[in-house]
């Protein structure tokens, strides 16, 4: 590929919340309008620098508050204008209200989420309580797991929200402090303009542009509301297509990829744990003592958790014995309470795949999982498989009593 | 001295129609009077982003839109910062070249009182202390007409809503109607302005200011609904122009910190003509009115000190 | 009014856009009435305080010479589209020459 020549890389000491700055300055972002909170401050700290710095040619808005960070990004991408913003916790139930509007005009606004527990009591640590309760607004929600994937991941995330089939907003999320505030070495482009070819400027989504006058956001009455629903689950359905290819075309571009779903030794394992964000890396490192040992244990990592990769998942599944699902959230009041966890026993059924899947609720409000947890947590779900056991509620590691 | 306005007459006022009919206002909604007159000012290069509200629902139900200019609605209480949004961009677009830098696209953000005084005021004082260029239209029909008449921060004392009934021990709405131009005025933008449509050529004047100038702008203009204030249709415009002429509703401007009032009113009628032609004030006695009376009064002497001449003039008839 | 066809999600534009501007022509809110609103050209100054009031807009300018009984002549006139008055009588009330009469619909 002639581009993979072009761009000359810079390996930087980055946390993810740099990482995520340094990717919105090289999508050659238009607005970006945002709100500080904790722990995404220092992301449109360091994009105010770049706009004070001349690198990045973009408004920033500094907005009174989150629910207008999303009104503001709504409105600019209303009129064909690449647009970012950021957030957490408090601030991302805050926009809710326009998650749904924004995926509901169908606007390829990009937002990097870092993870973080909800109030109350307060916390400001991370967990994933906030990113799981996007669910259901038809936002295409991507997980990273490292500060090189964040960067990587933001600049997708317009390839694929700004395709045609797909015309929603994406969300990227990783674990608050644990990656917004640890460094790590990223790869970015030397150039700003190393992915204007990837990522065109070419707004091809409704505009307001008084040339051709539309009107957006009109009331839909019983008889039209439920079509325009449908068109969102179709595109949400599409992008998972244009989120592999948006990867591949990456990868073969600049030499990174990451697929949607992330594994290893899933193959004829006994036990395949599953996760998502920056346990994984705790996951790897656990695991490598117990293969020491000589137990057959698959991992996976969900990059993608809307729209939800099922089939995928299955096929994991169907290699396993049985699964076990490190969640980092919370669903109250059912017995299945991991979010993750209860995407994939739907999708097990949906394919008649028979499957033990062990939900375990981990690192709510960054509780430490350790090495430890990881071997003990594996220790349990061995005596529950010998035993025959089906879980019948998910199990909440590490609460004391 | 002051230009010379640009509507004069009626004769000056555009041909063209940039709201089409076939829209669901109710029959003598002076909402339509004012929006219809609105776009004849701002003209085709317009972007109006509207709150939730009457004007919404009534004028995009699916598949028919009663906009001839882009127009956008989000939601209830985020008109101006989408607006914000929408201004941020075109200045980036303009300055990548992406669209003519040359061309001048005005941005309107359109609310009802719900919209502005109550639920859309975080969002509103945010874009006028970020200096965007868009004229805020605030059309103010004292209450939540959308949902069925309940009183709001724009609600005058006393009046009648559906959540401020007239009982046995409370007759109306207990608070005064927020001062919410002077609160914008308060953020020291440069150009704020109550108008009605009773003085058609009054308020496109100050649509057309709010347009030209270099900054945010914010019209408030007062719009008699014939549902939520009961009275017969045919009143609206009649009812505009009470109001003006009672002092209720004094038309004037702050451009550049320069406070005016544009419509003077020689004689000045009682509050009674105003209020006997509402229902929602058909509970009030002698003793109520007089009351008001004196509060309006006190109004007219702060106004007319303010101006220093006598601009609203003594109680005649 | 007008029944539009109900389109499928394929066919309808993305996200409830409506991309006609203006199409709410297509609605005759003329229905409404039970009065309406005549103009009487000969009694009519031309004054156009009716034709700013309207809120639908259902006043429109006709630019067609037009010659009072009593001789006076004007370059155009006004008409009520009763396609879309509403039949508010706001432009009745506020008529200064009285030139606008208001007749009950039949039923």
């Amino acid at each position: 590929m002639e581009s993979v020549l072009k761009v000359t890389w810079k390996r930087l000491p980055l946390s993810t919340n740099f990482a995520i700055a340094q990717a919105v300055k090289d999508s050659d972002v238009d607005v970006v309008s945002a709100y500080p909170i904790t722990p995404q401050t220092t992301v449109v700290e360091r994009i105010s620098e770049f706009i004070a710095n001349g690198e990045l040619k973009a408004e920033m808005i500094h907005v009174e508050s989150e629910h207008s960070a999303m009104s503001a990004a709504i409105g600019a991408s209303a009129v064909g204008a690449r647009t970012f913003t950021a957030t957490a916790a408090q601030g991302l139930e805050l926009m809710h209200e326009l998650l749904h509007i924004a995926s509901g005009l169908r606007l390829p606004i990009v937002m990097s989420v870092a993870a973080r527990a909800l109030s109350a009591p307060l916390s400001i640590w991370g967990d994933y309580s906030d990113v799981m309760n996007v669910r259901d607004t038809s936002w295409i929600i991507i997980i990273a797991s490292t500060a090189q994937e964040a960067y990587d991941s933001v600049i997708q995330a317009y390839r694929i929200a700004e395709d045609p089939r797909v015309f929603l907003p994406v969300l990227v999320a990783y674990d608050g402090y644990a990656m917004s505030h640890t460094y790590e070495p990223v790869y970015v482009s030397e150039k700003s303009d190393a992915f204007k070819d990837y990522i065109p400027k070419n707004p091809r989504w409704y505009t307001l542009n008084p040339e051709k006058p539309i009107t957006m956001g009109a009331m839909a009455s019983p008889e039209w509301f439920y079509e325009f629903k449908y068109q969102q689950v179709v595109a949400m359905k599409n992008a998972l297509d244009v989120v592999k290819e948006a990867d591949d075309e990456y990868g073969k571009r600049y030499e990174r990829k990451y697929g949607i779903i992330e594994e290893e030794g899933v193959e004829g394992s006994d036990i395949t744990f599953v996760t998502y964000g920056g346990l994984y890396g705790t996951l790897k490192e656990s695991i490598e003592e117990l293969r020491k040992k000589g137990e057959q244990i698959g991992l996976a990592r969900i990059r993608l958790f809307r729209p939800f990769p099922s089939e995928m998942l299955a096929d994991i599944a169907e290699k396993a014995k049985a699964l076990v699902v490190l969640d980092r959230a919370i669903t109250f009041g059912v017995n299945i309470s991991g979010p993750v966890a209860r995407e994939i026993i739907s999708s097990l059924y949906a394919r008649g795949i028979e499957r033990n899947v062990y939900s375990f609720i981990v690192g709510i409000g960054q509780r430490t999982v350790t090495e430890k947890d990881i071997i003990a947590i594996y220790e349990k779900v061995k005596e529950m498989l010998a035993s025959h056991e089906r879980q019948k509620e998910s199990i909440y590691w590490g609460v004391r009593e | 001295m002051m230009a010379k306005p640009y509507f004069r007459t009626v004769y000056d006022v555009p041909r063209e129609e940039y709201l089409a009919p076939g829209h669901g206002l109710c029959a003598g909604c002076t909402a339509g009077t004012i929006v219809k007159l609105l776009l004849k000012v701002a003209g085709p290069n317009t972007i109006v982003v509207n709150a939730t509200g009457c004007v919404e629902v009534s004028t995009t139900p699916f598949p028919y839109t009663s906009w001839k200019v882009p127009w956008i609605h989000v939601a209830f209480e985020n008109t101006a910062a989408v607006a914000s949004g929408i201004e941020s961009a075109l200045k980036a677009l303009k300055a990548k070249g992406m669209i003519d830098p040359a061309k001048r696209i005005n941005i309107i953000a359109l609310a009802g009182d719900g919209g502005t005084y109550d639920i859309g005021f975080q969002a509103l004082s945010g874009m006028l202390e970020r200096g965007h260029k868009v004229m805020y239209v605030l059309y103010d029909n004292e209450a939540y007409m959308n949902t069925g008449i309940q009183r709001s921060g724009g609600t005058p004392e006393y009046a009648w809503t559906t959540t401020t009934p007239v009982g046995k021990i409370l007759k109306g709405k207990v608070q005064q109607k927020k001062p919410i131009a002077e609160i914008v005025a308060a953020h020291r933008i440069p150009y704020v302005a109550t108008a009605n449509p009773g003085y058609f050529a009054d308020m496109m004047n100050k649509f057309k200011k709010g347009l030209e100038v270099e900054g945010p702008s914010f019209v408030h203009v007062l719009q008699p609904c014939t549902t939520g204030w009961k009275f017969d249709p045919r009143y609206g415009i009649v009812l505009a122009r009470l109001a003006t002429e009672t002092a209720l509703w004094i038309n004037w401007q702050q451009e550049e910190g320069q406070f005016s009032v544009t419509v003077s009113v020689p004689r000045r009628k009682h509050v009674k003509h105003y209020f006997e032609l509402q229902g929602r004030f058909s509970h009030l006695t002698e003793e109520d009115i007089e009351k008001i009376q004196k509060e309006v009064d006190l109004e007219v002497d702060r106004i007319n000190k303010l101006v220093g001449r006598t601009v609203i003039g003594p109680l005649v008839e | 009014m007008t029944q539009e066809k109900l389109l499928g999600w394929k066919e309808l534009p993305l996200g409830g856009a409506i991309l006609e501007p203006g199409n709410s022509e297509r609605r005759y809110t003329g229905d409404w009435r039970t009065f309406k609103p005549v103009i009487l050209q000969d009694k009519c100054t031309r004054c156009l305080r009716c034709w700013i009031v309207c809120p639908e807009p259902a006043i429109y300018i006709i630019d067609e010479p037009y010659t009072t009984k009593s001789g006076r002549q004007f370059k155009f006139s006004v008409e009520v589209n009763y396609d879309y008055c509403k039949g508010c009588g706001m432009c009745v009330e506020e008529c200064e020459p009285k030139a606008i009469d208001w007749i009950e619909e039949e039923k």
